[in-house]
This record gives structure tokens, C-alpha cells and sequence, in this order.
């Protein structure tokens, strides 16, 4: 028999161009292939540092995404009314005339009459600035409906969080323990290193309510209820502490634990004790006396503390055993509410002592560190951790997140061999950060950054009569510490014009008509809602896209975007970084293919914009333009001396990363690169980095900091108690009386669980159900959908139903239901699915589409069945009868406190589509295909 | 009807390990995409942007959930392609020739020229593992990147089927089964992989690697914690003392 000539070797492609994937915040380095100048395939970059070779399931669908059907084509001018969807194609310099003739009077009169927040965004460093030179306090990110709490706790706590701060150490660990997460952020790097503990057998322990993904290949589960995190993993300390299984070596050099807290009534009560230099005093155990903390030799001793003209100032430890032994931690304490039987969370505190203790990871490497302490080896604690949204969404979110903190450091277990450890320019405390700027003057540029941490009620973005200054009254006494703004506010207040009317909305990449807002369907009438003459509540509205999303029918104007192989774009140090614990990095992304339509990438419009405007940043003495695009504002702009926004390839010594002056052909060698820059941390600076002069020298060298920052980690943290303080009526500036308690109750120096603030307000036992979202692997966002390879992989998304929800309410897959929270109610299919918290229901986040959007037919599951759950959570909590409105968020940073829902089920008859419906928008894009045979040959 | 060749030395194959395996879908894509650009004709997709959006894919994940007589409910990622059988029945059911078994090295393809959609192959198929095209009217396959395993135009190291080489997870192994000290033959051994429905005697070359026991034995076998302390000032009571003992006290 024969078979048929087959040729083994065929041409794979003409050429390979090397860039960053955006098909989720992730970053991942691509190889392009092009075949006759069109993108023909999309591979992993395998010289890539953040996914060496491998690529996820939207990384690879990535082609679907540049030829989507959903991509605008053209400048937009609405003809309709807002939410119609009816536009008529203009020119770019109709538009951008447009937006000018809007945006530059305000600039002149009431620059905070222009709200810029940008949603799935990586060039905040850019957009920050630009926000800066037009002088408006009114700009921020996604942050504050995503994860600030979790990166306002990591870094108060410890200079750096999770995901982009740093990583477990994949390579070492022995246990790996993950809280709620879903399936995302980070993506590849998370199964790459579940992959290597897999391989040699490391255990992987998962902590969350559904059993998907990574927490489906855990070999513990443990099926927490939501929102009660805080009180595991405070069990977890009760049980470590009382058992003395905690790094006491680690704790008194590398922690605050040693220092001492000032015990004298009054104005410093509960604040850590200084000297005149301002330093926090510890007890140095070779004197037996006061020594500062970070003293040549002191050697800080945990225990006695010190009395002082007959006042003993106890140490942080001494509080932190009188906070986390009391029996109200216990593990039984803890188990009903958790959902977790006792047994198994002292199963796995033992397993976390012996792990720590009984089996460490030393290392044959000497270190220095800031005290001139030599240590001849590095000791390691093998436990890693990771958390992310499931348990910093909540109203509770900081406290739990810092309560993780807390865990990992008294095992000793960060920045250390098998621990969790910082990626450069990480770690970098708190202290290290801006201050939030808001302060704005008609015709003048801000100050400086608009977010960034208030040390204490002096920094509060407040007006002397002690009103908002920014329109999400974010650094406001309801929330001190909004490190990341509220974005989720930012409509609803405008249109309430609570704490004042803004003119002009312009949002870049964010659905908040859709899936990025809470209460939904009230947001898209605000967003259209009127005044008695008929004119726009929100007069004007601004929007980037590059795709037909639900946000673009209801903005005035429409800027369009190009698509992430189009585009210039800039992976910054000055911003969200992609560096590895062992090296620094950054990247760019470059137009691989140049786009076909009439569309420009957005930050290229905004240099534009700022250039007719004549911002200060972007415009030299003598009134010419500084850069005529953002490629040429990635090259030269300058942030501080020698230092710009990409570190690779500056001038100087041999062309070497880090500092150095600005450098014509940066972007060439970058692409020469494969599109990133890498440079290592060097051995004996690669753990211990916050205390470890070879790193800290090592970071000055590559323009992290100007001078080295050693730190101790804040157990106990100082700024929460200066906010008490001010509750307790010390100081020049008091909370409002009606906040008094909340500052006093939420803003503790020591990490206490309270259950979600929503919980207090509706009777839980009307709404006896946790609903939650999770966004799968192979789709981000509202983005996916129009995607026709990952749609076929996510096009539905029922609600998932545990057992017993399934038998008490007699359903079988495929039946409806209504859910009902205080606040709204949905109807809509159910499946059954057993691995799952006995009192949750889930969904897949942001499936369910709005007829007309995204190009999809209106008949597509995703406009038919598909739904948001964001209808039956409110912007606000429900009224006290105060008359305020109280932000569902967190009381300490405002994070949107999505997963704080609770509703109650009821079986219903299966009704046409799901419910609510939201009419329909027309489509400013031509239909799609119907059929796709994709190929470039 | 079509002739098996004698058995090949070589058995080129997967061994999937699903005890890692997150279900992510990373390989469905990556295979979608290399194998809609190159071997025979592009995987179509109907209706890809409409009510019932179908399209033709080589390797597909499903999920099962598992529920043990005791302790939690489990969820097993199961992807599938086709199994490039030793005894495949796809191949003796072809009437005109067009699936066939390599003898060099057992992958088994469909010559799209000779085939004429009557899909008798899905049908003999246990695995569902092939599916017909509407667009072009043959049917497709896994072929386990025929076109990148050889190709001398890819890098030695790319020279891996697509959805092993971008498997995030590293769940997904490539190599020869024929030869027991492969890589991915010792794989099978020390982890116990599997034939996948054995009974149905297509002696299957891709493995299964079986999931983990899970939630064991946190409970049972370690002891839990001693307390050295019940309140903060016995717990300061120990502090001292252990302090006391360490090197480089005043006390």
C-alpha cells in the first residue's frame, strides 16, 4: 500500500515581528507570523520572560480579535439619541476639533469639569500625565472596581502585593496556598507555575468557592464561604501564634513587630514611638535600651517593650498577641461562618508550621543587610501564596488582604527561597509612593500624581470646608486610603452632581454601559438622562474603542482605537511592570501590521490633543510640540533625570538599561530584542530585597529609587491609626460626625474581619445566597465575545447551582429562575454544578451581551440568554434613612465591593430571553459574516 | 475498506496529563490556528458571530465533574484529539483510501483529496475525535502537526505539535511511545498513565495521565499544632523565654 506524498516542511510564514499580546492585562511576548504582510498565526514568545513560549487560549484566538467584524472603522459623531447607537462617520479633525472645543474652555474656567478615567488600560503612567497637564483632579483607572484592596494592603503592608508586585517562587516552593482567585490575572504565569510545583509534586491548597480551574487541580480544596476569608486566615494566625510556630528571627529584624507603640493618652496614642528624628524606637537586645529602628548593629528585641516615665510602651507583637489569641479566632470560632470544619483549618495550620519550620530551604549565598548585619546563609520559608479578586472585592477586602499579609510574614515567608517574592522595581513601601495631588487652578497643571497614599488625614483630597475635591471623592474620609480612585462612582455621582456637575466624560476603554458598572441598567439612563430643557445631565461624552462595545452608544463622540498589533504601547517601569522576581523588563508594542481603516491608537490622540491644546507637559518654552506621537513620547520623554518610560537600550555607558539620557533608536533595538528588555537581578541580591544592601544598591543603579529604601514590613499600620486618631478628635482635621464610626470601627492598625457592610443593612436571611462572578480562562471581559474561536468556547453562561440549591428548589439544568437582591432583580437558566459552596451561585463574568453590540447577531445566546449579574448590585448601599449615600465599597480604600451580593432564588416559568432586556443600539459597523473559512495562504 | 500498515517501531503521540491539566483551552486555539493555515483546508467556522456558532475543531476540552462518595465534589479537564490508534478503527472503515495510518511512525491523517465526507470514520471513531468540515465537505483531524514536527523551516525546539508547545500548564507532552526510555514513556510508567476506554481494543497511542487523589490526607495523618500559649500573657511568657535562649541577648 502507499500513502500519498505529503510535504513535512512547508513554508511556515514570511516573517516573524515579536510583540506584546493585549488580550488580557496579562503581557505576554508574541510571535506574529505574516504571510503576504497579513497576520497569519500567533505564537508564544519563547525569550519572553513573563510566558517563555506559551500562549493561553486568547493569546492564541488573538488573530480573531485583530480581523473581528467589531472594529470601528472611522471617527464617530452621535446623530441619534444616547444609547442608540446612530452615528455618522467624520474626519479626525472634525473629531478632535470637536473634543477640543469641548475640553479646552473647561481647562481655562473649571479644569474638574473634565472627568478622564480609563478602564483595561496599561499606560496610566501616560494617561496620569496627560490627566496632569490638562490640571483636572478628576482621573484614574480601573483599579478601584478590580483589586486596589489588594494592592493598597500589599503595599502598606509590605511594599508590593500580588501578580505584578511579585510571585511565588515557582522554583522552590513547597506549598502553594491560592485564595480567590478566579481564572485569570495573572494567566500564564499562574499555570506555568502550577505546572513546575505539579511536576516534583509541590502541594497546591486552593481556597474558593467554585472549583474551576486552578482551584480544580488543587489537591485540597477548601470551598470558603464568600466574604469570610478574613476570618480563615485570622484562624490560621490564632492557631500559628498560640502554637509559637512563627519566624521569631524574621519577625525582629525584617518586620515592625520589635517597635514599640506609643501608650501616652492623647495626640500620638497607638502610633508607633520616635525619636526626635522621627524614627520608630525599637528595644536593641545587646543594650537593653532605645535604639531607632534601622540603627548600625541594633538588634531589636520582640518581647519586654519599655516603660517610660511610668507609661509601658508595649511592642507590636505584645498587641498582635492580645489581638489574634483572643478566643473569639479560634478555629470553632471561625467554622460556621466559614463554612469550614475546625479540624481542617488546624490540619492546615500544622501543615503550614511544619512546612515553614520543619523543612526550610537554605541557600549558600551571604548577605548584607541595612544593618550591616552579615547572614552567611538565606533561609527560606517554602510556602507561597497568591490571592487576587475573591477576596479583595468585598467590603472587607483590605482587612482580609492585609490579614494574608500578615500570615505569609509571621512564617516568615516573604522574600525568601520558596516564599513569595518581589519582581523590580518592587518591593517599594508605601512611603516610597506619591501622595495624591487634587489641588487644581483654572489654566494650570496639577501638582503632581493624582493617586497615590495618604499617610494621614493631612493628605486627604478634602477642600477647606472639607468637601470632595475629586468627583469620585476618592481620598475622602468615606474611603482615606482610595489608592486607585473609584471609577465605579464616577457616573453615578456626575449625575447626581453629588459633590458637583462635571461637563465632560471621556473614558478610554471601558464598558460602563456594560459589564464594568454596577447597577447597570440605571447607569445607562444616567448616561442618557436629561434635564428639564432637554439637555444631557452629563453634557458631553468622550470615547476610545477600538471595538462596537455598549459603552460607545452612549458617548457623543467616539475616538476609535486601533487594535494591539496596530498600535505603539509602552510596558513601563514608571507603571504596571512585567518583571520576573530574578529580573527587571519591560516591553513596547509596535505597529506589526499598520491598520486598515481610519483609525488611530489612542494615546497617539491624546499627544495630538494635548499638542492643540498646548498642555505644559507636552509643549516646549517656546510653544511647539514636544512629541509628535506616543512613539516618539516612549523614546524622549523624560520622568526624572535619565530616567524615561522604557528602561532598555538609554544612552550611556555601552547602552546599558536603567538610567541614562533619551536614545533615537531605543525602539529599534527593542524590536531587535523580540520587543522587551530584560536585565537580571544579580544572585546575591535576588531575595531578602527590602533589607538586602546588594539589591537596594543594585536598585538605585537602575533608577527604581534615587537612594536606597530598606524598610521594615507594617504589621501594625501607622496611617490607619492617624485616621482613628482624627475620629477620636485629635488633630486639626475630623471626620464629619456621620463617619466618626466607620473611621474608628474600619481604619484599625491591626487587621480585624468584619462581615460585608451590605450584610448589616438587608436581613440575610431573606437573602439567603452568595452570587459571585468568575471570568474564565479563555476570555477577558466584555472583549471575547466578538471573537468567533472563543466564543465558541464561552458563548453561555447559565448560573451555576450547588446540589442543595438544585433539590430545594426542584431544578434540573435548563430551567429559570429569579434572583432577587435588595436591590434588583434577573431571570435567567440554571445548570447544575456540584463542586461549589453549598449557599453560592456563580456565573461567568460579562458573557451576556446587549443586543446590537459587538457585532453579534441579536439572536446570539450571548443577547438572548446570557446576562450580567451587575443588575442586582447597586452603586450604593441601601439607604440608612440618613438621607446620605453610603458607596458599596470598601470603607478604607472605596474598592467596589462586587462580591458582597446576596439574593434569594425562586424557580420560574422559562420566559423568551433573559430578563431584563435593555432594547437595542444599532451598529455603526457592517453585519459579520456568516461563515469563516479563516486562512492566509 | 482500508489496510492498517504492519505496526511502526516509531508511535509518535500525546500524553496528557490530567492531574495538571487547569482547562484552560490554550491548545484548542493554538491548534485552531495553526491547522486553519496550513495542513489541507482551513477549520471553518458557521454562523461565528450568530445564534449557533459551530465550527470545526481538532482538540476539544471537556469537563466532568466528579463526585466521591465522601468529601467534595471534583472537576476533571479532559482535552481530547484524536488518539492515533495502533488497531484505528477510522482507518479500516475508509472506503476510498483516504484515512490512513503513517507506517513510519503511526500518525494517522486523512488525505483530503481522496476523501469524500461520508463520514463512516466519525462513526467508527469511539473517541468522537474527528469531525467533518461543512465548508470544504472532508473530514479533519488531529494530525498531530505532521507539518511542525518535521519542519525544517521551524527551530529544532518548535518542532513540536502546537498545542504541546503552548500548553501554559505543561500538561501536554509530545514524543515517541514506541521507544520505553523516551521522556514521555517514562512518564507513563512512573505516573501510571492510561489507555483511554481500553475495551474498545483500538490499543490508543496518546496516554492519560490520571488526576491525584485529592483532599486526603490534611486531616488524618499529620498532628496538629501543640499550644505554647492559651492567652497574650502566656504567650509573652514564652516569647521571653525563647528569646532568652536565642544567641546575642542581654537577658
Amino acid at each position: 500500500m502507499t500513502q500519498p506524498a505529503l510535504d513535512t516542511s512547508p513554508p511556515v510564514s514570511d516573517e516573524v515581528r515579536q510583540t506584546t499580546c493585549y488580550m488580557c492585562a496579562c503581557r505576554c511576548g508574541i510571535n506574529v507570523h505574516l504571510k503576504d504582510g497579513a497576520v497569519a498565526y500567533i505564537e508564544g514568545n519563547r525569550d519572553h520572560p513573563v510566558n517563555r513560549g506559551v500562549l493561553c487560549a486568547k493569546g492564541a484566538a488573538g488573530i480573531m480579535q485583530h480581523n473581528s467584524p467589531a472594529r470601528l472603522r472611522a471617527p464617530l459623531r452621535r446623530t441619534g439619541p444616547r444609547g442608540s447607537g446612530e452615528f455618522e462617520e467624520i474626519t479626525w479633525d472634525e473629531a478632535l476639533e470637536t473634543a477640543v472645543s469641548w475640553m479646552a474652555p473647561l481647562r481655562e474656567t473649571a479644569p474638574e469639569k473634565l472627568a478622564f478615567f480609563t478602564g483595561r488600560d496599561q499606560s496610566q503612567s501616560f494617561t496620569s500625565f496627560w490627566a496632569q497637564s490638562f490640571g483636572t483632579p478628576n482621573y484614574a483607572a480601573h483599579g478601584g472596581f478590580c483589586s486596589v484592596n489588594m494592592a493598597a494592603a500589599g503595599i502598606s503592608t509590605m511594599g508590593g502585593a500580588f501578580w505584578e508586585f511579585g510571585q511565588p517562587d515557582w522554583e522552590r516552593a513547597k506549598l502553594f496556598l491560592i485564595f480567590g482567585v478566579a481564572e485569570d490575572h495573572d494567566s500564564n504565569p499562574i499555570k506555568m507555575g502550577i505546572g513546575k510545583l505539579k511536576a516534583r509534586g509541590a502541594r497546591v491548597i486552593g481556597v474558593n468557592p467554585i472549583r474551576t480551574g486552578y482551584n480544580a487541580v488543587a489537591d485540597d480544596w477548601f470551598g470558603i464561604t464568600p466574604g469570610t476569608d478574613g476570618l480563615l486566615i485570622t484562624a490560621l494566625i490564632h492557631e500559628l501564634m498560640k502554637a509559637g510556630q512563627i519566624d521569631l528571627d524574621y519577625l525582629a529584624r525584617f518586620t515592625n513587630a520589635p517597635c514599640l507603640v506609643d501608650a501616652r493618652e492623647g495626640a500620638t496614642n497607638g502610633l508607633l514611638l520616635k525619636d526626635g528624628e522621627g524614627r520608630a524606637l525599637v528595644v536593641d537586645r545587646r543594650t537593653g535600651s532605645l535604639a531607632p529602628w534601622d540603627g548600625k548593629g541594633v538588634e531589636p528585641d520582640l518581647a519586654p517593650g519599655k516603660t517610660l516615665s511610668g507609661t509601658k510602651h508595649r511592642t507590636v507583637l505584645d498587641h498582635m498577641a492580645e489581638h489574634f489569641l483572643d478566643p473569639a479566632h479560634a478555629p470553632e470560632a471561625v467554622a460556621e461562618r466559614t463554612g469550614l470544619p475546625a479540624e481542617r483549618i488546624r490540619a492546615l495550620a500544622a501543615l503550614l508550621a511544619r512546612t515553614a519550620f520543619e523543612d526550610p530551604i537554605v541557600l549558600d549565598r551571604p548577605w548584607t543587610d541595612f544593618r550591616g548585619h552579615r547572614h552567611e546563609t538565606m533561609i527560606g520559608r517554602p510556602i507561597a501564596m497568591h490571592a487576587m479578586r475573591g477576596i479583595s472585592a468585598h467590603s472587607n477586602g483590605f482587612q482580609t488582604c492585609r490579614a494574608l499579609h500578615i500570615l505569609q510574614i509571621l512564617l516568615g515567608t516573604v522574600e525568601v527561597p520558596g516564599g513569595f517574592r518581589f519582581k523590580p522595581p518592587y518591593p517599594k513601601p508605601m512611603t516610597a509612593h506619591p501622595k495624591p495631588h487634587a489641588k487644581c487652578e483654572p489654566g494650570q497643571p496639577l501638582g503632581g500624581p493624582h493617586l497615590g497614599f495618604p499617610h494621614g488625614p493631612e493628605d486627604l483630597a478634602l477642600t477647606p470646608d472639607g468637601d470632595p475635591i475629586r468627583i469620585d471623592k476618592a481620598f475622602t474620609w468615606d474611603n482615606p486610603l482610595s489608592a486607585h480612585g473609584l471609577m465605579h462612582m464616577v457616573i453615578a455621582n456626575a449625575h447626581a452632581g453629588d459633590p458637583y456637575k462635571i461637563d465632560t466624560l471621556f473614558l478610554y476603554m471601558a464598558n460602563m454601559a456594560w459589564n464594568s458598572s454596577m447597577n447597570t441598567r440605571a447607569v445607562m439612563d444616567m448616561l442618557s438622562d436629561t434635564e428639564a430643557d432637554g439637555s444631557y445631565k452629563i453634557p458631553h461624552i468622550i470615547y476610545s474603542d477600538a471595538y462596537s462595545s455598549e459603552m460607545v452608544a452612549y458617548a457623543d463622540l467616539i475616538l476609535p482605537d486601533t487594535t494591539y498589533l496596530e498600535r505603539h504601547d509602552c510596558i513601563s517601569l514608571l507603571d504596571r511592570p512585567i518583571c520576573e522576581a530574578d529580573a527587571v523588563a519591560d516591553a513596547i508594542r509596535w505597529p506589526v501590521v499598520e491598520p486598515d481603516r481610519d483609525v488611530r491608537g489612542f494615546q497617539s490622540v491624546l499627544v495630538d490633543l494635548a499638542n492643540r491644546m498646548g498642555l505644559p507637559g507636552f509643549t516646549h518654552e517656546d510653544g511647539t510640540a514636544k512629541y509628535a506621537d506616543y512613539a516618539d513620547y516612549m523614546v524622549h520623554h523624560m520622568r526624572r533625570p535619565g530616567i524615561g518610560p522604557l528602561a532598555g537600550w538609554r544612552a550611556g555607558e555601552a547602552g546599558s538599561g536603567g538610567r541614562g539620557e533619551s536614545r533615537p533608536d531605543q525602539l529599534e533595538k527593542y524590536i531587535e530584542n523580540g520587543g522587551f528588555w530584560m536585565e537580571h537581578v544579580p544572585e546575591d541580591a535576588a531575595f531578602f530585597k527590602p533589607w538586602n544592601t546588594a539589591y537596594q544598591d543594585w536598585a538605585v543603579a537602575k533608577g527604581f529609587y534615587d537612594s536606597p529604601q530598606p524598610y521594615i514590613f507594617n504589621l501594625w499600620l501607622e496611617p490607619m491609626r492617624r485616621f482613628q486618631l482624627a475620629a477620636e478628635g485629635h488633630g486639626t482635621r475630623h471626620p464629619p460626625d456621620h463617619l466618626r464610626e466607620q473611621i474608628r470601627t474600619h481604619l484599625t492598625p491591626l487587621p480585624h474581619w468584619h462581615a460585608p457592610l451590605s450584610d448589616g443593612l438587608t436581613d440575610p436571611a431573606a437573602y439567603p445566597i452568595h452570587a459571585l462572578t468568575q471570568r474564565p480562562m479563555a476570555m477577558y471581559h466584555s472583549w471575547g465575545s466578538q471573537n468567533a474561536w472563543l466564543r465558541q468556547i464561552h458563548g453561555r453562561n447559565p448560573l451555576y447551582v450547588p446540589t442543595a440549591l438544585m433539590a430545594l428548589h426542584a431544578l434540573t439544568d435548563g430551567d429559570w429562575v429569579t434572583l432577587t437582591s435588595p436591590h434588583g432583580q434577573i431571570t435567567v437558566p440554571v445548570a447544575h454544578m456540584a463542586a461549589l459552596n453549598p449557599h453560592t451561585v456563580w456565573t461567568w463574568n460579562a458573557i451576556g451581551k446587549r443586543k446590537g453590540a459587538w457585532a453579534l447577531d441579536e439572536d446570539a445566546p450571548e443577547a438572548t440568554k446570557g446576562f450580567l449579574l451587575n443588575h442586582l448590585i447597586h452603586e450604593l448601599l441601601p439607604p440608612r434613612g440618613d438621607g446620605l449615600r453610603w458607596s458599596n465599597s470598601d470603607p478604607v480604600t472605596g474598592q467596589a465591593a462586587w462580591f458582597d451580593l446576596r439574593v434569594r432564588m425562586e424557580k420560574t416559568a422559562a420566559p423568551a430571553e433573559t430578563l431584563p432586556q435593555t432594547g437595542r443600539q444599532a451598529s455603526p459597523v457592517p453585519d459579520a459574516p456568516r461563515r469563516l473559512a479563516w486562512s492566509v495562504r | 475498506m482500508t489496510q492498517l500498515p504492519p505496526p511502526s517501531d516509531v508511535k509518535l503521540g500525546l500524553v496528557i496529563d490530567l492531574d495538571t491539566c487547569v482547562g484552560c483551552h490554550a491548545c484548542v486555539t493554538a491548534c485552531k490556528g495553526w491547522n486553519t493555515e496550513n495542513y489541507g483546508a482551513p477549520l471553518s467556522d458557521t454562523d461565528p458571530y450568530g445564534a449557533e456558532p459551530s465550527g470545526t475543531f481538532l482538540n476539544r476540552i471537556h469537563s466532568y465533574e466528579v463526585q466521591p462518595e465522601d468529601g467534595a465534589a471534583q472537576l476533571v479537564h479532559f482535552p481530547k484529539s484524536c488518539l492515533h490508534c495502533e488497531d484505528a478503527p477510522c482507518v479500516t472503515v475508509c472506503p476510498t483510501g483516504a484515512s490512513y495510518k503513517r507506517a513510519e511512525d503511526g500518525i494517522v491523517l486523512v488525505n483530503e483529496s481522496a476523501c469524500i465526507g461520508c463520514g463512516l470514520c466519525a462513526w467508527a471513531c469511539p473517541y468522537g475525535a474527528r469531525e467533518k468540515d461543512p465548508a470544504e465537505g472532508v473530514m479533519k483531524k488531529c494530525t498531530l502537526c505532521v507539518d511542525r514536527i518535521y519542519n525544517e523551516n521551524l527551530p529544532e525546539e518548535d518542532r513540536v505539535p502546537a498545542c504541546v508547545r503552548t500548553c501554559p500548564a505543561g500538561a501536554r507532552h509530545f514524543g515517541d511511545l514506541g521507544d520505553p526510555g523516551s521522556d514521555v514513556s517514562r512518564l507513563v510508567a512512573e505516573r501510571g498513565g492510561i489507555d483511554l476506554m481500553p475495551e474498545q481494543g483500538t490499543k490508543p497511542v496518546n496516554q492519560y495521565l490520571p488526576p491525584r487523589p485529592k483532599d486526603t490526607d490534611l486531616d488524618v495523618l499529620a498532628p496538629l499544632l501543640a499550644p505554647v500559649a492559651e492567652t497574650p500573657q502566656g504567650f509573652l511568657g514564652w516569647l521571653d523565654k525563647t528569646l532568652s535562649k536565642l544567641p546575642g541577648s542581654a537577658q
